[in-house]
Parts: C-alpha cells; structure tokens; sequence
C-alpha cells in the first residue's frame, strides 16, 4: 500500500509549498463530497491530502472595498445560506450552491469544489458565471484572477496550474435593479444530476435591461457564457421577441451528450425553455 | 502506514484516538471508538445512516475524514439520550413505531435534531427537505415525518 499523508495547514503558503511539493500526488481536501467519493470508489488515489478548511483566506465571507463580496472557496452552502446580506444580493448563487445534494452534503460542499471538481453539470457554476465572478488562485507562482468562466477546461479538468489553489470568488458590487437566479432541470424533482441548468444575472432600469450574463450548464463539455443569449436580452424590455432569441441562442449553444438522463434534443431544448423561465423569475427580483 | 493522533471532543467529552490519513470518521466511530450508533448504508452520502454533527452542523461521516476531527466537537446518536431519560424525537419515534429495522434510525435522529436545534417550528415542507438525504427503505417517511413534526409540537409546548 502507498503511504498517504494528511496535512491541515492554517496558512496558505504552508498548503501551496506541500501542494506543490507532492508532486501531482496531492490533492486538496474542501468538503470532500466529491474527493472522498472518488477516493473511496479508488478513482482517485492520493499520496497526499491538503486539508485546506483551517486556513482563514479559503473559508471567510467579506465585504470588498468596493462593496461586493469576497467569498472563500471552502465555505460550505449551509454556511453562505445564513449569511443575510449575500443572500439578498445574489440569491441565484445561493440556489446552485444549495441544490447540491441533501443537508448533511450542505454542511460540506463548497463553491470551490463544485468548480474545481470540473463536472459539466455542476450546479453552482452557471450562477457563478452569470454573477460574473473572479476566482482568485495561488499558487507558487503567486496570485491570479481568472474569470469563473474560464476555469473548467473539460469533464475533470481546469485551467488551474499545477500547485495552484483556489482561493475566493469575488463578486462585483450589487447596483439596485438587478438580481439573479438559477434553475435545474432534473428527471426526479431532488437529490439528482442536471441534465440542463441555467444561472441568469440581470440589471433592469427603467423597464429596460441594462446588463445581463447567461450561464448554462451539462449542455456542453464545460458549463458555458452564453454572450448571444445575454445580448439578446440587453437593451430590451423584456418582451416575448427578445427572450425568445435568448432562448434560441441557448439552445444554439448546446453540444451536450445523450444518457440516460437525456438525450441530445432534449437537453438542447429544455435549455430554452429554462432560460425563459430563469429570466423570468431573476427579472421579478431584480425589480421587486 | 503512519497513524496521526487525534484529540477531539465526542458527546461531550474529550477523546483521543490514531487514525490513518485516509480513514473515514464513520470507521473510526465503528470499529476503534465502539460507537456503532451510526451506520454505513452506501458510504457515497447518499443514504445518511451515518449523520452526526461537526461543530453543530449536520454531515455524513462516511464523507469525512476521521483526522478532521482534530479539535472539533462531534455528536452522534449515542450523545442524545440523556442517561436513561431519552430524546423526545427518540420517544415520540417510540410511541408513534417510526422505525422498523432500525438501520436508518440513527442518521434520521441525528439529523431531525439537528433541525429542531436550529428551528423549532419548521413546516411539514421544511421536515421533508431537511430528511431528504436520509433514505428509509422499511418505515415509509410519513411515519417519521410525523413524529418529527409531533415532536416539535411538543418540545415547543414544553417551553412555552
Ligand atoms: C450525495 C451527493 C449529492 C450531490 N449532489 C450534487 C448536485 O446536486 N449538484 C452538484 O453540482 N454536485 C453534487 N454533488 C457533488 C459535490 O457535492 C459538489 O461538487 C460539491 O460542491 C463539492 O464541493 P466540496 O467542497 O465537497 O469539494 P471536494 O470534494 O473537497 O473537492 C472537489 C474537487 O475539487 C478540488 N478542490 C476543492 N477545493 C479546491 C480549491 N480550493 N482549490 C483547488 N482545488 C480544489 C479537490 O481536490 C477535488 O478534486 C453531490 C455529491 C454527493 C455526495
Ligand atoms: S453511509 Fe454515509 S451517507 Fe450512506
Ligand atoms: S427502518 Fe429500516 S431503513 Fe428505515
């Protein structure tokens, strides 16, 4: 048997010098649903184990000079649930992160974890990317933000380097009139994998839509920004003809696969249909 | 392989144990601590036979690594009666046979405490959510869902 280690650095730069050090063998420890799954099923075989939930950077929720949030990439949803002030700003986030799994699997799972797991279907990632959230990473090589967006590069994999580590999302300051939300859409109405979900993060002004991001995921190889979708809704009011375009450019979008969840035409059009019912629901907010 | 040495607090009281890095929190409960309250129905968190609470929030411990423990508190079925006197949900689980094999019975305990601590008055909606990761394969859930919801009622009426 290979030897495994663990390790639960309080700092930072303790856990990127042993993450670093082991060589491709180490693997960071936020929640574990998903890691200790896949080391257990031996998915995953880990030399060592970085334990990242005693290091304050990673599992704080803060307010940014510029009035967004900054929030560690292991704190667990039911931990960001009962933060008051985040869920008032950005209840979509909220919604994907709280979809993962049952409560015991809310006591763990963290936003840095969904995105770092890499999975197409991850519910928290389509909100994140619609929020237009900055993941901040270190590594030894230092500090980088990189778009959220930007991050999974394929089923398992991101563009993380090797030895970086996610540190916290930044989310940009709420103006008034906007909002956000999420949606899924799964064969049984709990405890089951996205076959599409759909994260939109509007501004309205006036009657009139000012901003806008679409994030769409399990459509694809990695959950997706939909541009088309989010130009499509800006500068209207709202109205039939322009979520109709946003629906088609993101079913336009879709390059999913078939299982037994759904097949290709399905998922392709219930991306439509989501993205109106998303847009409906985030517009009521963003206006209430 | 190397064990690590663990000091943690477990119902209460200060604990100690060596555990091996990649030994889940639920095997030490079993089989070195002898606290076979919580049960390994799937070992993936989907069942939640194996709910305790970690510092106050309700996880499965078939999900955690046992050296995690280090300077936590843990509490687990075996923490909940007070000596001989049991927990009202224990009771009122009792009186209304919200049990059969008793397999699930544990994690659905743990984890309806953990929900009354927190809310007292929740809706039968808030008591299916909460229970939703606690799967039950004999009793059917309408049984437990309403002995939680009873036990709520009368643990609110007992403070009143
Ligand atoms: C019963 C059950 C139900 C689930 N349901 C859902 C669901 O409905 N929707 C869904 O999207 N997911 C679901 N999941 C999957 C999982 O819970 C989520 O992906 C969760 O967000 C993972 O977070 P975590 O903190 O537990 O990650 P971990 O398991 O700790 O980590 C996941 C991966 O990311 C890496 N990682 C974690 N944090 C960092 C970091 N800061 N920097 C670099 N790498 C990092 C880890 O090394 C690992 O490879 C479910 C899992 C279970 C067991
Ligand atoms: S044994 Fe832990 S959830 Fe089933
Ligand atoms: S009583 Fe048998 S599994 Fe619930």
């Amino acid at each position: 048997m290979t030897d495994i280690q663990y390790l639960a650095p309080t700092t930072l730069d303790e856990a990127i010098r042993a993450y670093a050090a082991a060589d491709g063998t180490g693997h960071i420890l936020a929640g574990g649903t998903d890691l200790l799954v896949q080391t257990q099923a031996g998915m995953v075989q880990p030399g060592l184990i970085v334990d990242i939930k005693n290091i304050t950077d990673v599992t704080g929720i803060e307010r940014a000079a510029d009035g967004g949030f900054i929030v560690g990439a292991a704190v667990a949803g039911a931990a960001l649930e009962k933060h008051t002030d985040f869920a008032t700003a950005w209840p979509g986030v909220l919604e994907g992160l709280n979809l993962i799994g049952s409560t015991q699997i809310q006591g763990r799972a963290s936003l840095g974890g969904n995105l770092c797991n890499g999975s197409p279907a991850a519910d928290s990632v389509p909100a994140l990317v619609a929020a237009g959230a900055i993941l901040s990473v270190q590594g030894p090589d230092g500090r980088r933000e990189i778009a959220v967006e930007d991050v999974p590069a394929g089923p398992g994999k991101t563009n993380l380097k090797p030895g970086e580590i996610a540190v916290s999302f930044a989310f940009p300051p709420r103006t008034k009139g906007a909002s956000d939300a999420y949606l899924r859409m799964i064969p049984r109405t709990e405890m089951d994998i996205a076959v599409v979900g759909c994260g939109v993060n509007l501004t309205i002004e006036g009657g009139v839509c000012t901003a806008a991001r679409v994030g769409l995921g399990a459509v694809a190889p990695t959950v997706l920004l939909v541009e088309k979708a989010a130009n499509a809704l800006i500068d209207s009011k709202l109205d039939d003809d322009a979520i109709t375009a946003a629906a088609a450019a993101c079913s336009a979008a879709c390059n999913p696969i078939d299982d037994k969840r759904g097949t290709v035409e399905y998922r392709t059009r219930v991306a439509g249909v989501l993205l109106k019912r998303v847009v409906g629901i985030a517009a009521e907010r963003a206006q209430a | 392989m190397a064990k690590l040495h663990i000091s943690t607090t477990i119902n209460g009281e200060p604990e100690e144990f060596l555990c091996a890095p990649n030994e889940t929190m639920l095997d030490v409960l079993r089989n070195r601590l002898g606290l076979t309250g919580a049960k390994e129905g799937c070992g993936s968190g989907d069942c939640g036979a194996c709910s305790i609470t970690l510092d106050g929030t309700l996880v499965c411990s078939c999900l955690m690594l046992a050296a995690e423990a280090e300077d936590k508190e843990i509490s687990t079925i075996e923490g909940m009666a007070d000596g001989e006197t049991l927990h009202p949900l224990q009771q009122k689980f009792l009186e209304e046979a919200a049990l059969q094999c008793g397999i699930c019975t544990p994690g659905m305990l743990v984890a309806a405490k953990a929900l009354l601590d927190e809310n007292p008055d929740p809706t039968e909606t808030e008591v299916r959510f909460w229970l939703a990761g606690n799967l039950c394969r004999c009793t059917g859930y309408d049984k437990i869902i309403r002995a939680v919801m009873d036990t709520a009622a009368e643990m609110r009426g007992a403070t009143k």
